[in-house]
């Protein structure tokens, strides 16, 4: 019992059994969140620190949050107010923090590797909460779980992944677990966003945003990141919102029961309408409730593990 | 020769593992109805009461008891199911990673009069646990604990309210509770270590 790993770093290396059990774990740990007192003892004593070189809201408050209420100690070093603003780098930064002897470290860094990199340093846990353009597993997981908890199954359900996806580690990491569960996958996006070689990930590649979703269960909706598209990718905003933006005529083609999701924070009006976000097969806020509780399970299944010796 | 000492030891192990029944189907049949009516005449009727059971053995007595009771006292007196693995006190400890599993109960236990109901008292470690757990869901008036086998070897301050059979055991020993709903049959043996 239990996941036989010390990271979690990334969806390409997990097994569908591994994901299961992370899954059907946080199905318990949703319980938690229900109740008045929401806090159990499993991992009392145990230091979770949230080690985050980029921006993040929902990430990190929801690994803060099922911290807290697993009972684990929680620190927060933000980069801009720590010595990496005095130039430290990450081997240092990790190994100061491996002498303070975390349990778990998640990690957010712009670069791709960054996780399994400080993993190699540290006898703490590493989870990559974000390596770059790279992976992003608990969003995969957590997004996993609440088409689970809506459609009551995996297996043989369709998904289109749309927009950004050569910049997107959240499209890299759903690829990689949706193919491991028996889901069929799809992505969507102009040319210039879709990476040379995608189909190999055992994914079928649209440039028609309406064929794309035409017969798919769910839709996922990337988020534009304006902040990485100085490279020209697209001549302007509004095209790209007019060609692959989805909007309730737009959906008007879907399946009539097509469940709606996006990894946050949504660009209003560009990527998704308004109407669309907040309508009713939108799962977006789902979503977030459902962060906290699989990101309970990784660190139970994580933290609690057993120590060798 | 080396074969031969195999083979001893295989006789040793076929010994060993001798199992003896302590309760058959109607012993657990008779216990459970027993308990309830301790319940009933307890709690002075069943206002208020409810009945949680432990994953997942717990559980099916809780329903036989509720059962029980409904031919006693006419009531539905509700069931709940809880798991304590996450208060459990050896998470983490050499080899031990149990699984998570839910803990389900519908009503409130506020002001309730909650039974406790699990198969064998042991250490009473789960049952520390339980109360636990239950004093996190809520505010209930009373706790009491019922138990089809109350095996001994406590090693915390605990003890059952209810009793289907007490039975003296070495620690070496194993009981196995066998319920229809989870086993295909029912019944209680000791199994010598």
């Amino acid at each position: 019992m239990g996941l036989a790993r010390k990271d979690l770093l990334r969806m390409q290396d997990m097994t569908a059994d591994e994901i299961r059990l992370i899954l059907d774990t946080a199905e318990s740990m949703k319980q938690v969140a229900g109740r008045d007192i929401k806090k159990v003892p499993a991992l009392r004593g145990k230091t979770l620190i949230n080690l985050f070189y980029e921006a993040s809201t929902r990430t990190r408050t929801s690994f803060e949050i099922a911290g807290k209420w697993l009972s684990a100690d929680v620190i927060n070093v933000s980069t801009s107010s720590s010595s990496v603003a005095k130039g430290e780098s990450l081997k240092d930064t990790g190994l100061t923090l491996q002498a303070m002897h975390p349990d778990i470290v998640v990690l957010r860094h712009p670069a791709s590797g960054a996780a399994e990199f400080l993993a190699k340093q540290l006898a703490a846990s590493v989870i990559n909460a974000g390596d770059g353009a790279h992976e992003h597993p608990s969003q995969a997981l957590l997004d996993l779980f609440t088409i689970r908890e809506k459609k009551g199954r995996l297996e043989g359900l369709k998904a289109a992944i749309v927009g950004d996806i050569a910049h997107s580690r959240v499209a890299r990491s759903s690829i990689h677990g949706m193919r491991k569960v028996g889901m069929e996958v799809r992505v969507a996006g102009p040319r210039t966003m879709l990476p040379c070689f995608i189909d190999r990930l055992g994914v079928e590649v649209f440039t028609d945003l309406e064929r794309a979703i035409a017969d798919v269960d769910i839709i996922m909706m990337l988020r534009l990141q304006l902040e990485r598209q100085q490279a020209g990718l697209f001549p302007s905003l509004r095209e790209y919102s007019r060609l692959f933006g989805l909007t309730l005529p737009r959906l008007k083609g879907a399946k009539s029961d097509v469940l709606i999701m996006h990894p946050g924070p949504i660009n209003r009006g560009v990527e998704i309408a308004p109407e669309v976000a907040d309508g009713p097969y939108s799962l977006i806020l789902n979503q977030v409730e459902n962060g906290v509780a699989v990101r309970m399970a990784l660190l139970y299944l994580l933290a609690g593990a057993p120590q060798a010796g | 020769m080396v074969r031969g000492f195999f083979y001893a030891l295989n006789l040793m192990a076929a010994e060993l593992n001798e199992k003896a029944q302590i309760l058959d189907q109607a012993g657990i049949q008779r216990a459970v109805t027993r308990i309830a009516h301790e319940i009933v005449e307890r709690n002075k009727g069943t206002n208020d009461l409810v009945l949680i059971g432990l994953r997942s053995r717990g559980v099916d007595l809780a329903r036989r008891i509720a059962q029980e009771l409904k031919i006693i006292d006419g009531a539905d007196i509700p069931v709940g199911t809880l798991d304590v693995t996450l208060y459990r006190d050896d998470l983490g400890r050499v080899g031990i990673q149990p699984e998570v599993r839910k803990t389900e109960i519908s009503f409130s236990i506020n002001e309730k009069r909650v039974v406790l109901v699990d198969d064998v008292l042991y250490t009473g470690r789960t049952i520390r646990a339980a109360l636990d757990s239950l004093i996190d869901l809520g505010r209930p008036r009373l706790i009491q604990l019922a138990v089809l086998v109350d095996r001994g070897h406590r090693e915390l301050p605990i003890r059952a309210d209810y009793v289907g059979k007490n039975v003296p055991t070495s620690r070496q020993e194993q009981v196995q509770v066998l319920l229809t709903e989870e086993d295909g049959v029912d019944g209680v043996l000791i199994v010598k270590g």
